[in-house]
C-alpha cells in the first residue's frame, strides 16, 4: 500500500552534533501518531525537516508519492502538509478572529481561480466567506470569547488552541502538532486534545503530534514513534511501545521512577 | 456603523469639501495641492509601515516620476496631465519591480539604508548630468488637461483640484486594499513572517508587491509636486527629501489612509509659517512638532481624531 507520508534515512547534523540520524518513517492515511522522547531526542528537528524549516543534511521526503525534501515551508502547506509550534506562531497585534481572517484570506489566495481567471468568494471547501470561515473556526475551537482579544494577550492554552486553528484552515492532510499541551495546566490538557482530535479528524487529516505527557500519547495515539538521540528506537502500536524496556528505560525512564516513587511514597503514609 | 466603513464617506466629504470651499481660499491652493501630491508619497509609506518596513528612500521614485514626466515635456512637449501621470506612474513602478527583488528580502534598519542607498545614487546621477541641469533642475511647462491649462500664474484651482481627485481615488483604493486578502497580510507580515509563510503565502513576493505599490504612488506624488511648483531638482531624490516623508507619517500616524494628507499640510503649514516668522530657527518649530507627537501622540495625529471620536 502506499503511504501518505515517508521518509528514508533522513539525516540532519549541526556541526559536530547530530540531531537526526537516518529517520525512516511510513505514515498510513488517517492514522494518530505520537513522538516521544526526552528533549533534544530530535523529534521536534523531524517536524522541522518534513515542514521544510530544516532541510536534512541527507535523506528523502515524499508526501503522497512525491518528492517534497527541497520544498520551501509555503509550497510544502500548500501540498497539504501544516503544522502548529511549541511556541504558538501567531500575529500579536491582530484580534484572534482577524488571525484567522488572514489565514482564510491566504486559503483563497492560493485557491485556483475559476476558468474565468476571477479568485474565488468563497473559501475552498468552507464554501462560506472569509469571515464567516473565520467565525466558524473559532466556534469550532470553542474560542468565540475571544474573538475580540488581541493574540498578544490571550491565555497560553488559547494561544495553543488559535495556533492549531490556524494550522487546520488551510484543510491539512496531514496535521503536525508540536507539544500541543506544553505549557498547559495539566487538567486542561485532555479538554485541548479533545477538541484538536475532534477538528482534526472533522477535517480528515493525518496527525502527528510530539507530546511529553505519557497519559496523553497512551489516550490519543494509535502509533508510537520513541525517538533517543536523534534515532527512532521504537516504532509500533502505541502500548507496544510504551511497554518496551529500550522505551521505558531512555524516554519514559527518570518520569516512569517518579511516577512509581510517588505512587510509592503514597502508600507508604 | 464602524470606523472602517466609515471611511469611504469620510474621505468623500473631505474631497467635497476641498473642492467647494478652496475657491475661497485661492492663496491656500498652491500649499495645499503640494500637501496633496507628498500625502500620496507618505500613503505609500503608509503601505510599507504597516508591514514593518520603513523606507528612507521614497525619495527616489518621488523624483523618478517628477523627472520621467519632465523629461518627456521637455523633449517630445507632451504637457497633458493624464500622460504625464502614466508616464511617471510606470516609470517608478518598473523601477520599484526591479529594485524590489532585492529589496524584498531585506527588513528592518538594512531595508531602510538600502533604499536610502538607492535614492542617493539617482541623486548622484542627476547632480552630473548636465543635460538635465545638473543641481539647478530644469522648468517644467504648465500642466494641461484636454488642451486646457490647469495651472498658470493666476490660477492653481484646475490642478487642485486635479490633485484631490486623484488623492481621493489613490486613498480610497488603498483603504479597499487593506481588506484584500493581500492587504491584510500587511500587519501579519509585521507580526510574524514565520506563520505567514506556514500559511502558504511568499513573504518576499507579498513584500515585493507592497514595495512596488508604494513607489508608484511617491512617482505620482513626484509628478504632481513637478506641475504644481513648475520646476524639478536633484534635491527631490536627496536624502533630508525622503526624510521629510517619514517625519510626515510619524506625526500623521498609520490609523487611517487619509492621516497622510492631514498630516502632510500640517506639516506644510507648520513649515510656512515657521519659516514666516522666524526664518532663521524655523527647523526648530518642525523639531518641536515632531517631539510633541512622539510625547504626546505616539500613534500620530490620527489618533487625536480617534480619541475625540470615543469621547
Amino acid at each position: 500500500m502506499s503511504y501518505i507520508l515517508e521518509t528514508r534515512g533522513l539525516t540532519r547534523t549541526f556541526g559536530a552534533v547530530t540531531a537526526a540520524s537516518d529517520i525512516s518513517v511510513a505514515v498510513e492515511e488517517d492514522s494518530v501518531i505520537g513522538l516521544i522522547g526526552t528533549n533534544g531526542a530530535g523529534k521536534t528537528t523531524f517536524v522541522n525537516m518534513v515542514t521544510g524549516y530544516l532541510k536534512p543534511t541527507t535523506g528523502t521526503i515524499w508526501f503522497k508519492g512525491q518528492d517534497i525534501t527541497p520544498l520551501h515551508p509555503r509550497q510544502i502547506t500548500r501540498r497539504g502538509i501544516s503544522r502548529s509550534f511549541q511556541i504558538p506562531q501567531l500575529y500579536g497585534s491582530l484580534t484572534a478572529l482577524d488571525n484567522l481572517v488572514v489565514a482564510f484570506g491566504i486559503v483563497l489566495r492560493n485557491a485556483k481561480p475559476s476558468p474565468f481567471g476571477r479568485v474565488p468568494k468563497l473559501v475552498p471547501g468552507y464554501g462560506v466567506p472569509l469571515q464567516e470561515a473565520a467565525e466558524a473556526m473559532l466556534e469550532r475551537f470553542g474560542l468565540t470569547e475571544f474573538r475580540d482579544k488581541p493574540a498578544s494577550v490571550l491565555p497560553g492554552g488559547v494561544r495553543k488552541l488559535l495556533d492549531i486553528a490556524m494550522a487546520l484552515t488551510v484543510k491539512p492532510e496531514v496535521l503536525m502538532l508540536d507539544e500541543p499541551t506544553s505549557g498547559v495546566s495539566s487538567e486542561e490538557k485532555f479538554a485541548i486534545m479533545d477538541r484538536v482530535m475532534q477538528a482534526a479528524r472533522a477535517e480528515g487529516a493525518t496527525v502527528l503530534f510530539v507530546e511529553h505527557d505519557m497519559d496523553i500519547v497512551s489516550r490519543y495515539a494509535q502509533r508510537v514513534l520513541a525517538f533517543y538521540d536523534g534515532r527512532i528506537i521504537a516504532d509500533g502500536d502505541t502500548a507496544t511501545v510504551l511497554a518496551d524496556e529500550e522505551v521505558r528505560r531512555y524516554v519514559i525512564g527518570n518520569r516512569g521512577r517518579e511516577v512509581e516513587q510517588g505512587v510509592a511514597h503514597a502508600q507508604n503514609r | 456603523m464602524t470606523a472602517e466603513n466609515r471611511t469611504p464617506l469620510l474621505l468623500l466629504a473631505a474631497l467635497a469639501v476641498a473642492l467647494v470651499i478652496a475657491p475661497v481660499f485661492p492663496q491656500w491652493q498652491f500649499l495645499a495641492t503640494l500637501a496633496l501630491a507628498k500625502g500620496m508619497t507618505v500613503l505609500g509609506l503608509l503601505l510599507l509601515l504597516r508591514t514593518g518596513l520603513v523606507s528612507f528612500g521614497q525619495g527616489l521614485y518621488y523624483c523618478l516620476g517628477a523627472y520621467a514626466a519632465g523629461i518627456v515635456g521637455l523633449h517630445w512637449g507632451i504637457t497633458d496631465v493624464f500622460v504625464l501621470l502614466l508616464v511617471a506612474a510606470a516609470v517608478s513602478a518598473v523601477v520599484a519591480v526591479l529594485l524590489g527583488f532585492l529589496l524584498a528580502t531585506y527588513r528592518g534598519i538594512f531595508f531602510a539604508m538600502l533604499s536610502l542607498a538607492f535614492s542617493m545614487i539617482l541623486y548622484g546621477l542627476l547632480v552630473k548630468v548636465s543635460a538635465l541641469g545638473s543641481t539647478d533642475g530644469f522648468n517644467v511647462a504648465p500642466p494641461t488637461l484636454f488642451g486646457l491649462e490647469i495651472a498658470g500664474k493666476d490660477s492653481q484651482y484646475g490642478m487642485f483640484a486635479l490633485t484631490c481627485v486623484i488623492a481621493f481615488l489613490m486613498a480610497l483604493a488603498m483603504h479597499r486594499y487593506f481588506r484584500t486578502p493581500l492587504g491584510r497580510l500587511s500587519p501579519a507580515i509585521r507580526d510574524n513572517e514565520i506563520r505567514v509563510e506556514y500559511l502558504g503565502a511568499s513573504v518576499r513576493g507579498a513584500v515585493h508587491v507592497k514595495y512596488v505599490i508604494a513607489g508608484t504612488l511617491a512617482g505620482i506624488g513626484g509628478v504632481l509636486t513637478a506641475m504644481t511648483v513648475g520646476h524639478i531638482d536633484p534635491e527631490m531624490a536627496y536624502w533630508t527629501t525622503s526624510g521629510e516623508f517619514v517625519f510626515v507619517a510619524i506625526l500623521s500616524g498609520t490609523g487611517n489612509v487619509a492621516a497622510p494628507f492631514v498630516g502632510a499640510f500640517i506639516f506644510e503649514l507648520i513649515r510656512t509659517y515657521a519659516y514666516q516668522y522666524s526664518p532663521n530657527t524655523w527647523q526648530m518649530a518642525l523639531g518641536t512638532a515632531m517631539l510633541l507627537t512622539i510625547l504626546f501622540l505616539p500613534a500620530g495625529l490620527w489618533s487625536l481624531y480617534e480619541r475625540l471620536r470615543k469621547v
